[in-house]
């Protein structure tokens, strides 16, 4: 029993006792609409309470660390597209400063310009997608139409700018693949400014809708102490009224030029994760709009990244250095110092932290992958018991994970 | 914001056996296994380290000793530092290191994963089972002599085995990752080439 009443006297007890329900189990997924992917939820049930929920995760595992161990640092880069494929571009990013922290590298400032530009549209992505996929999950089939819609001009620019709408694969160690093509910053800006009017009225559909409140208030609360014990990050920690944000804390990429406010929540629940994303979207914006007014000129890659990534491509058909430079770097790999990094990112879904440890050579000798969405989905034991089954679908909803990240 | 602290020589005066890791970032120590649940105790308690980010192991390969190299990374939430601690197994055959989940509840998950990652068992962990590999699954991945291509093995559901004949079989390498070994003098064997290749085009693929 979920509920542990008090009895007067013995008598009543025994009386209800052949009421005792009979504890029924229930397996919610992987290929289940609101798991968002293939999570399993093994759940225990006393009628519509769930007593026990145990997640079952591993699915999409496809062993990205050990991959790691087995290919040079450039070449993991198009993999780390596959971490939170709904953010590639942040993580590109992360993986990228965590490799340049390792080999001592500083790009210059118009190519962390770029990283910060393309992380925050990288959030504003997937915070609409989170939202889209959280109307649709308590009953609210429009948002995810509005959502989506503003998502496509998202995908245009990253087409432009990458060449790719969705694994983008665009940061590369100490530089990018290639710097902002003609007039690309002013589209940002532009959809900027059309975008902040979409989103209020996005934001509108949901933010004082009955039905939506009734879904997510209260539900699913997950308080301070909690957050910080299962080492829940991101969104979900600050709707818990823990005001940790990286960006803010531990500045990397310029951030620290930035001012942004760090949205928090107050109860915890589904919804302050909800009102959390939604501020979040206007403060990217307010970053994006930033970094474009000081857009600076230079260099799109560091100077001294020459022994990490290949030459210009005109070199390397017309000079001998250089064609052995690339073919060096090509087949073994970057030449990186003994050491061990860790480094985490404000992903859209949390931190995300990469652990290199190196023996020195082009192949890293440990690559852990700290996912957030791992983290943040181990508190679903917790958190799911005494709520009710439909209640496990706004939670769901609400802590909004990428599956591809929490296997790897 | 206080002033930094320096967690190693903290540590180190109340921990004595505690070392310096070197390190490119983050304060980061060595600790005996033994020490590390009172000294995690002690960085979370006293010293405000009170976010456990991260929790994994390094295999430092076979025959080499200590093998296994457990590493937790700590936050503080209030004075925004990272700290690195790493306690080397005892054990280099049957690795088994204190839980920490009674200090951190989300330790759990991650010790399920070294477990299931590496096979380092952790005496007290509540539900010590693997995470991302399903249950009965008879390797550790993350092991270093655990091949790039995978390991033939029985599907997880017996039933289905005897009914389709199907098994996990080794991935076939062709087409990548390429990678010459660091440090070769060989160039033949300095060549990229795929790893632990067992199938391909020209090699017929095992009986599934």
């Amino acid at each position: 029993m979920a509920t542990e009443f008090s009895f007067p006297d013995s008598a009543a007890k025994a009386a209800t006792a052949e009421f005792e329900s009979e504890k029924m189990s229930l397996s919610m997924g992987p290929s289940h609409p609101s798991t968002h992917g293939v999570l399993r939820l093994q759940m225990e049930l006393d009628g519509e309470l769930l007593t026990k929920c145990d997640p079952v995760i591993g699915y999409l595992h496809r062993g990205d660390e050990k991959i790691a161990e087995n290919m040079t640092y450039n070449q993991f880069v198009p993999y780390t597209d596959r971490l939170d494929y709904i953010a590639p571009l942040a993580n590109n990013m992360a993986y990228a400063i965590a490799v340049e922290r390792l080999a001592k590298l500083e790009v210059p400032a118009r190519c962390q310009a770029i990283r910060v530009i393309t992380a925050e549209m990288a959030r504003i992505s997937s915070h609409l997608l989170g939202l889209g996929a959280f109307g649709i999950d308590t009953g609210a089939w429009t948002v995810f139409m509005y959502a989506f819609t503003e998502r496509e001009k998202l995908y245009k620019l990253f087409e432009e700018l990458t060449g790719a709408r969705f694994t983008t694969s665009y940061s590369r160690i100490g530089g990018l693949q290639r710097d902002v093509p003609e007039g690309w910053t002013g589209r940002v800006d532009a959809f900027c400014d059309q975008f902040l009017p979409n989103l209020e009225m996005i934001l509108g559909l949901l933010t004082r809708n009955k039905i939506f409140m009734d879904r997510t208030v209260g539900v699913g609360v997950i308080s301070r102490e909690d957050a910080i014990a299962y080492g829940v990050t991101g969104p979900n920690l600050r709707g818990s009224g823990v005001g940790l944000d990286l960006r803010k804390d531990k500045p990397y990429s310029g951030y620290e030029q930035y001012e942004f406010d760090v949205p928090v929540g107050t109860k915890g629940d589904s919804y302050d994760r909800y009102l959390v994303r939604g501020e979040e979207m206007r403060q990217s914006v307010r970053i994006i709009k930033q970094a474009i007014a000081k857009f600076p000129g230079g260099p799109w890659y560091a100077q001294d990244a020459r022994r990490i990534f290949a030459p210009p491509k005109d070199k390397i058909l017309t000079s001998m250095e250089e064609l052995i430079q690339n073919f060096m770097i090509v087949t073994e790999g970057p030449q990186m110092p003994a050491g061990e990094v860790y480094f985490e990112a404000e992903n859209p879904k949390g931190a995300l932290g990469f652990y290199v440890v190196s023996k020195g050579g082009g192949v890293p000798w440990r690559l852990k992958i700290r996912s957030p969405s791992f983290c943040n989905l181990s508190i679903l034991p917790k958190l799911c018991v005494g709520c009710l089954i439909s209640d496990v679908v706004s939670i769901l909803g609400s802590l909004d994970f990428v599956m591809g990240e929490c296997d790897r | 914001m206080s002033a930094t602290v320096d967690v190693p020589a903290v540590l180190k005066e109340k921990f004595p056996a505690a070392t310096p890791r070197p390190s490119l970032d983050h304060p980061a120590v060595n600790l005996p296994a033994a020490d590390v649940p009172a000294a995690l105790k002690f960085l979370r308690d006293e010293q405000g380290f009170d976010f456990l980010v991260d929790l994994t192991a390094i295999d430092w390969a076979e025959g080499v000793s200590p093998r296994f190299t457990v590493v937790y990374h700590l936050l503080s939430t209030v004075r925004h530092d990272y700290v690195r601690v790493a306690m080397d197994c005892p054990s280099d055959e049957t690795p088994a290191v204190a839980s920490v989940t009674s200090l951190w509840a989300g330790a759990n998950w991650h010790e399920r994963e070294v477990y299931d990652m590496f096979g380092i068992t952790f005496t007290g962990h509540p539900d010590l089972r693997r995470i991302l590999m399903w249950d009965g699954y008879p390797h550790h991945p993350l092991r270093k002599e655990f091949p790039l291509a995978g390991i033939d093995t029985p599907l997880p559901d017996a039933e289905i085995m005897a009914e389709t004949g199907a098994r996990v079989i080794a991935a076939p390498m062709a087409g990548g990752p390429f990678v010459a070994s660091p440090g070769e003098i060989n160039l033949t064997e300095a060549e990229p080439r795929a790893k632990d290749e067992s199938w391909n085009e020209r090699r017929a693929k095992p009986d599934a």
